[in-house]
């Protein structure tokens, strides 16, 4: 596709729904919502310590602080102080023990926020320490898992090796990342009349936040009602742990029947809430004289954190992707999830599956490095084909792996682009270039299939209005404007017509939470079913009116067309007939996602609706003078099936892009040995800002024919191109050997100035 | 009692000046459109703009962080928040760019980049793309990756034609209409000076806000941001004096200085964002004493010297290389502050060249600074200072190395062995910024690059290393 073509179908492209109230400052975030007369402000109280025995705590001071209304604790837990989604392993509140620092203990509830921070201060307490593991290897040295480790496996590695012509060994470190969602995580609870509550939550899964709440409260479900405008940002960080802080307003709700908002600040939530794993992994690859890897042995050690979380869902992630693109005929791959006195780690963008793929590229760097050849030879050698079969039993179909790699090298001239930089690493000293390409195959579902699925809520008002309840979240990754485009295109409506409702637990229940890249095919499917059920109704209702075939009925631009020709009627009108005839205008469809299965018993299956495919080509310079870097240019391929909204697709293939490579290059956490958390500030951890972005990224579509099993043939887009990010972690390095030719390869994330400049001058 | 206009508002409020300026704007004015990301000058979600009158009855606006701003120091201003900048249903062409151009993901970031662009529309600065960029170069956006915003922000730049009247800005919907009558309503406002009780003196803000807002919010703050005795860049024969008010991004505008210093701006990209550079005032990197200031470092190799006054404006003169005692420790009594610092303008023959290595190349604390300047004349080096920072408890003035330099020829061998000396002079620590083994060797690497950098044709990295 031409640029020229590219630059006008995003101008053209639909707008994000939001982006007028986002301009203007008007729309509400959970910090924004109005206010009670009587609201009470929150602050957590949190473990200072790693670990240890709760000995003493001594809260009299703050209680006695003027305008502390009152200071709750698991003693103030009616029902379960239980929080844990998969395994119930964490508590709302410590009781006895503390687990990680900023582990919540109590919450101090104040007339002002500023008094209760005032209130924190004055707590004293006591702990005597417990032993502290942060890393996953000393986790392993002293067998403190999470739960049994999982193994995928196809073929016989055992032997595979012995065939072959070259093996390798290593072992590689990713780092966490922390999601820095501009909007930190908050609550609103209010009290509704007898004892119900509703609780305005930022959280990606508001059907987690209601049952956990009525677990913790010990009521039904159906008193808790959750409410979602939109989040600032979510990336995985408020699919779970959104939950703790919605569930302690309205617990502090229950007990004091008055309106509590709990706001983290921006340090709390550094502090208290889990990031990416850190993956410490170690891996065995062997090749035949071809360059054919037939044999890939790894061991993931995720670093977990102090509780399950959603670890175990994200460890079975990581073995999903261990092999990336490439197929692999021999694999035995098995991740341990290590329990350590870290906050419970968590989703983030790709799940798991960034940190299986940094394994297995860093594989492919050694062995190519080893043998002085070029890593992407190795690559393009192993990409997948059509029926190739993947460690866990599903066979691919419809690949694009090596259409997308051709076609990136091939419009973006590879070649060209090579022989560029070795001329400018010739000639000169002071900067050297590197370049790197990271094909991505990223598989889309929930690998747990009963997840698999959404509800969708249609009324039409009998002014022809539309209003729309799903379980999508909005995050700022478009989807309720996707959604928004499935009624306007099925009704042949304007989008004026159609209003996209917050999330809501009353009008849409027991929901999965918007994550997994699934949310618009998932609720954009049942949205077209309620929207076809519809529109099948209204044509009933043509039919009978004018005698006339339902078949022959159509709406176009808000017209009623019989046989291809023009009525008078229009969408209003038709409307209003049907209310006349007493038509029902609202309709519920369910969806869940046909053919996907998974034994987990076996560890095989058809666990993925499809995958999305891409490649990447990335660029950098390195300054050699200071360790310094800039990204000159990444370039993409990417199979986003037929994209229904190119401008919001482009927009997360380049979020998620900048988001990788920051994980990749500067984001770095870091814990002390006492698993305090250093990089506790924005001024201490680092996100790309504007000047470090790559200087230019251009992402081209793959021409395709789309998957059906994608909403409109629109493959999902919100992870898969995160991993593009990897690339640059590897082209960095390229460009360190460029001036240092004794560098020994490291695979160690992320890649910051400092490990530049020691590895520009190691010897 | 604080007076101002916020957005086409008159203010006038008895909240204590110690406040933020956000709180004030979100909690007690419930404008929601400033939004809070970090509270720390970090983020740029709380942007706002405050418009200052200027003698010649025009206003003169930038962008600062509202975070970490207090409440006193927007007495007599003009302050400007998204809900201000907003006509009642269009949008401006700010706003139109990032909606059309998909520069706009979760939203949370928006409003700040909206402030600050509507602020770069307004402000003197030559409607460049590299300027516009440093327009928002304070503002962090998570979701879209900025591809988007750079075409947004280069889109509002092009239509801005180097344009900034008022009038123009209205007729093309930059601004909304109201902005026209705020000269004369700032001028109507009775603008007396804020009676002052506090004990704590606070400048801009950028540092004392990030490592104490409760305190301040709570207690009476003495303002001295807009004291005009310690504003001020001066060229006196062949000094420069500097009032310790100045904010940095004086520095940046000062021509003159441009002139004696023609690497200026691209030493002081390095400091902070456009928004911190606004309101971070000279003086206060000087008491901030964080042994990694960037200005400190700047002013070190100057050889500056500091003017400090006592209630009684007796005055005293140290040199900045004295003034530091230990971590966070300096010679400045609790009744004392400093004025200004002043230097001796480098000659024809000085070179001066600044350093810094962070993390993250912009809005970053670096791992190592440090700075250079030296007059190379009769075929030696003379008059050399050298400062580095990061790497000891202080921001370190270099003595030793200093004065190895001078009297030596300037080649290879001088600068090898001065690089001997300066790692004996320093000690680094392994902390957030980088291990002790890091430091060291970008120490050296930084002081290598102050002589590529100043004589490129002489010297090349290869003479260094390997």
């Amino acid at each position: 596709m031409k640029k020229n073509n590219i630059h006008s179908d995003l101008k053209n492209s639909i707008k994000n729904i939001d982006s007028y109230t986002h301009v203007r400052g008007e729309s509400i975030f959970v910090d924004d919502v109005n206010v009670r007369q009587g609201t009470f402000f929150a602050v957590v109280f949190d473990s200072p310590k790693a670990h240890g025995k709760i000995k003493n705590i001594d809260y009299s001071k703050a209680e006695e602080l003027e305008g502390v209304e009152r200071i709750f604790t698991y003693k103030d837990i009616l029902g379960e102080n239980q929080i844990g989604g998969i395994i119930p392993d964490e508590p709302l509140f410590a009781e006895n023990e503390v687990h990680y620092c900023g582990q919540p203990i109590a919450l101090i509830v104040a007339e002002s926020e500023f008094i209760a921070r005032q209130a924190r201060r004055l707590i004293t307490i006591e702990i005597e320490e417990l032993p502290v593991i942060t890393t996953c290897k000393e986790a392993k040295e002293k067998g403190s898992f999470i739960n049994a480790p999982r193994s995928f496996n196809l073929g016989n590695t055992e032997k595979a090796f012995q065939n072959c012509e070259y093996v390798f060994e290593g072992e590689t470190f990713s780092n966490g990342q922390e999601h820095l969602y501009l909007e930190t995580q908050g609550a609103y609870a209010e009290p509704l009349e007898n004892g119900n509550i509703k609780i305005t939550s930022s959280t990606q899964g508001p059907t987690q936040v209601q049952k956990t709440t009525a677990n913790v409260l010990e009521v039904p479900m159906h008193k808790i009602e959750v409410d979602v405008t939109r989040l600032g940002g979510g990336f995985g960080g408020k699919e779970d742990q959104a939950t703790p802080w919605a569930i302690m307003a309205a617990l502090a709700t229950y007990h004091l029947n008055q309106s509590v908002k709990l706001i983290l600040n921006r340090h709390d939530d550094l502090r208290m809430t889990g990031k990416r794993h850190p993956y410490e992994s170690s891996f065995k690859i062997g090749l035949n004289k071809d360059l054919k890897i037939l044999a890939y042995e790894v061991e993931f050690l995720q670093n977990s954190g102090a509780a399950a979380d959603l670890s175990p869902a994200i460890a079975e992630r990581t073995l999903f992707h261990a092999t990336n693109s490439y197929f692999v005929k021999n694999v035995k791959t098995t991740v341990l999830s290590c329990k350590t006195n870290l906050p419970p780690n968590t989703a983030f963008r790709g799940f798991g599956g960034p940190q299986g793929m940094f394994v297995i590229e860093s594989a492919i760097a050694k062995v190519a490095d080893e043998l002085g050849v070029s890593a992407h030879k190795i690559q393009e050698i192993n990409l997948l084909k059509e029926s190739d079969v993947f460690s866990y039993g599903q066979i691919a179909t419809q690949v694009e792996a090596q259409n997308s790699w051709h076609s990136a090298t091939k419009q973006f001239n590879l070649k060209q682009l090579k022989s560029d930089i070795e001329i400018f690493n010739k000639s000169n000293d002071h900067f050297k270039k590197g370049l790197a390409l990271m094909p991505i195959t990223f598989g889309i579902s929930f690998t747990n299939t009963p997840m698999n699925h959404a509800r969708a809520l249609v009324h039409i008002y009998q002014d022809g209005s539309i209003g729309i309840s799903t379980a999508a979240v909005e995050m700022g990754q478009g989807v309720n404007t996707k959604l928004l485009q499935i009624a306007a295109q099925i009704f042949s409506i304007s989008n004026k017509k159609v209003k996209i409702e917050t999330t809501n637990t009353t009008r849409v229940a027991n929901t999965s939470p918007t994550a997994a890249s699934a949310t618009a095919d998932l609720n954009g499917k049942a949205l077209l079913k309620a929207c076809n059920a519809l529109l099948e109704r209204l044509k009933t209702v043509v039919s009978e009116e004018y005698n006339v075939n339902k078949n022959s009925v159509e709406i176009i631009g808000e017209t009623i067309h019989i046989n291809n020709k023009k009525t008078s009627l229009v969408w209003n009108e038709l409307i209003a007939k049907a209310m006349l005839k007493r038509v029902a205008l609202t309709e519920n469809a369910h969806y869940a996602t046909p053919t996907i299965h998974f034994d987990k018993t076996k560890e095989k299956g058809h666990p993925f609706a499809y995958h999305v495919y891409g490649t990447a080509i990335v660029t950098t310079t390195v300054d050699c003078t200071r360790g310094t870097y800039i990204l000159d240019s990444v370039k993409i391929v990417h199979d986003y099936g037929k994209s229904m909204s190119k401008g919001i697709d482009l927009g997360q293939v380049e979020g998620a892009l900048v988001q990788g490579i920051g994980w990749m290059t500067m984001e770095e956490i870091a814990y002390n040995k006492d698993g305090k958390l250093l990089s506790n500030a924005l001024s201490t951890y680092k996100v790309p800002d504007i000047f470090s972005v790559a200087k230019t990224i251009d992402v081209l579509p793959l021409e395709t024919k789309g998957n059906d099993m994608a909403i409109l043939k629109s493959k999902a887009v919100g992870e898969p191109p995160l991993m593009y990010g990897i690339g640059a972690y590897f082209a960095i390095q390229n460009a360190i050997k460029a001036f240092n030719p004794n560098y020994k390869l490291k695979f160690h994330a992320p890649m910051t100035p400092e490990k530049v400049l020691m590895g520009l001058y190691e010897s | 009692m604080i007076e101002f206009i916020l957005n086409n508002k008159t203010i006038k409020t008895n909240k204590n000046a110690g406040m933020t300026l956000l709180d004030f704007v979100r909690y007690e004015q419930r404008l929601m459109g400033t939004k809070i990301g970090c509270r720390e000058g970090d983020c740029g979600a709380c942007t706002v703009l405050v418009g200052t009158l200027s003698e010649d009855n025009t206003i003169e606006y930038q962008s600062i962080t509202s975070c970490i701003s207090s409440l006193g120091n927007v007495h007599g201003k003009h302050i400007v928040t998204i809900e201000g900048a907003n006509f009642p249903k269009e949008l401006t062409v700010a706003q139109s760019a990032i909606k059309e151009n998909h520069a706009s993901q979760c939203g949370f970031c928006t409003p700040g980049f909206v402030v600050a662009l509507t602020g770069f529309a307004l402000s003197g600065n030559e409607k460049t793309y590299d300027n516009v960029l440093d327009a928002i170069s304070g503002n962090i956006c998570r979701c879209t990756g900025y591809k988007s915003i750079e075409k947004a922000t280069n889109e509002v730049c092009q239509k801005l034609k180097n344009k900034t009247d008022l009038n123009w800005l209205i007729k093309h919907s930059f601004i909304p209409e109201y902005f026209k009558d705020i000269p004369s309503k700032l001028k109507a406002l009775k603008i007396e000076d804020n009676k002052q009780s506090g004990t704590v003196f606070v400048s801009g803000g950028t540092d004392l806000y990030v490592q104490q807002a409760d305190n301040l919010i709570e207690n009476n703050v003495h303002i001295i941001a807009d004291n005009n005795a310690l504003k001020g860049i001066k060229i006196e024969g062949d000094t420069c004096v500097i009032g310790a008010g100045t904010t940095v991004t004086e520095l940046w505008n000062h021509k003159e200085l441009k002139a004696i210093f023609p690497k200026l701006r691209t030493h002081l990209k390095l400091v902070s964002s456009e928004q911190i550079r606004n309101m971070a005032s000279i003086g206060g990197n000087f008491v901030n004493a964080s042994p990694i200031g960037d200005m400190t470092i700047f002013f070190l190799a100057l050889n500056s010297d500091l003017s400090i006054i006592n209630q009684d404006e007796k005055k005293r003169i140290l040199p900045l290389n004295q003034f530091y005692k230990g971590y966070k420790t300096f010679d400045l009594k609790e009744d004392e502050l400093i004025k200004d610092i002043q230097f001796k303008l480098p000659s024809k023959q000085t070179k001066f060249n600044f350093e810094k290595v962070s993390k993250r190349t912009h809005l970053d604390i670096a791992s190592v600074n440090s700075a250079i300047s030296f007059t190379f004349e009769n075929d030696t080096i003379q008059n050399a200072h050298v400062s580095i920072g990061g790497v000891a408890a202080i921001p370190k003035y270099l003595f030793k190395t200093s004065a190895f330099l001078n009297g030596k020829p300037l080649n290879v061998q001088t600068i090898s062995e001065a690089n001997k000396v300066l790692q004996n002079e320093i000690l680094p620590i392994s902390d957030v910024r980088g291990t002790s083994d890091y430091k060291r060797l970008l120490a050296s690497q930084l002081f290598f690059a102050h002589f590529t950098e100043t004589f490129p044709e002489q010297f090349k990295l290869k003479d260094f290393v390997q």
